[in-house]
């Protein structure tokens, strides 16, 4: 349902740029009412060409933006949920499962409401203005994720070790006071539903602004939970932390991806106009990646002179 | 306080330059854009450069 293709005639001038992939639901939500039909005679109604154009590509959402908006959110949540896994393996195994998986249900819970509340309210949002707040918030998020991943690319940073967080999860758990509340420890909760909470956050936010900016927050959403559902599954059968995961190139890829819809998005969202419209997103995020590489080589380089 | 200085970290983090530069780019694409001029190249150029000073700050 969302790769259906439509193409407007809109004549040059008249609302180019404007998203080949507006959301079902927010076209129809801001369809042009008083004049449903100005846009398929390539009429220029002052004003309106953003809703117009909205509606009548209410239903489109180019093959290519959906594959980078799954993508995106799937390694976004696998990386935050391996890093949540680590945490609630460390208070079960120390405090207890129940205290353990209670916390982890709460923060779920918690997240649910958030994405629940917000989802709908960033749908009213008009899309230019939208596209604008998320694509400067992923800019800026996503420059630090590519900015961190790069620094441990070039061995200037040290990398995300798993297995060495889970030992200093398990060391903390151990020495603190057991406080029982409801049958609960307290602190085995607390520390699983701080952590799952705050790396789900992360992923909320994914999952909000790259979901309504491309107008599908279930197919974000759906990515996202295919991610959990595959940590969670490994989780349970390998009852360790996931250290064999590639999670310092999954944070990178995670950050190019960011970063370039990051660009694009704000970019457009300011007024610009790509060359090629969505076409150029794949062009932009190579741009992004050759950046990202020599970046990573300019900052070897000292290093391995001194070694 | 906490609940702003969280978010404040979550979203612009701790190079507040580098966030600054990014916001100032925007602001530059949308002043060409809106004066007719072509803006798309501005913010693949400044981005790099915002990176490339973060990542020089940083080392």
């Amino acid at each position: 349902m969302f790769y259906t293709n439509t193409c407007s005639p809109v004549k040059p001038g008249s609302g180019h740029g404007q998203p080949d992939h507006a959301p079902v639901g927010r076209g129809e939500q801001l369809g042009n009412e008083r004049d449903p039909d100005a846009v398929d005679l390539g009429e220029h109604v002052p004003g309106d060409e953003p809703r117009a154009l909205l509606a009548r590509q209410a239903s489109t959402l180019p093959r290519m933006s959906a594959v980078f908006l799954v993508l995106s959110a799937f390694l976004a949540s696998a990386v935050e949920m391996v890093e949540a896994l680590t945490i609630v393996l460390a208070a079960g195994l120390t405090r207890g499962w129940r205290s353990s998986l209670t916390g982890l249900a709460a923060a779920v819970i918690v997240l649910a409401a958030i994405v629940a509340a917000l989802g709908p309210a960033l749908t009213v949002v008009p899309l230019d203005a939208l596209r604008l707040v998320v694509g400067a918030l992923l800019l800026l998020f996503g420059l630090q994720w590519l900015r961190k991943a790069i620094l441990r690319a070039s061995g200037r940073k040290a990398l995300h070790d798993e297995d060495a967080i889970f030992a200093r999860e398990l060391a903390e758990a151990r020495v603190a006071e057991h406080i029982e509340r409801a049958g609960i420890d307290w602190y085995g909760f607390t520390l699983s539903f701080k952590g799952v909470l705050l790396e789900g956050l992360e992923v909320a936010f994914i999952v909000l602004t790259f979901g309504s900016t491309q107008g599908s927050i279930p197919l974000a959403a759906a990515g996202a939970a295919g991610a959990v559902l595959l940590v969670a599954g490994v989780g349970v059968a390998v009852r360790a932390p996931l250290a064999r995961v590639p999670e310092n190139t999954m944070k990178f890829a995670v950050g190019l991806m960011l970063t370039t819809f990051g660009i694009f998005w704000s970019a457009e969202g300011a007024g610009a106009h790509w060359p090629g419209s969505d076409a150029a997103l794949p062009g932009v995020l190579a741009f992004v990646c050759v950046v990202s590489a020599l970046l990573v080589l300019a900052l070897r380089t000292p290093r391995m002179e001194t070694a | 306080m906490r609940f702003l200085r969280f978010w404040w970290e979550f979203v612009v983090g701790d190079d507040m330059l580098a966030a600054a530069c990014v916001i100032a780019a925007i602001a530059a694409t949308a002043g060409l854009a809106a004066l007719g001029v072509a803006a798309w190249w501005l913010l693949p150029l400044a981005v790099p450069l915002v990176l490339y000073v973060s990542l020089r700050r940083a080392t």
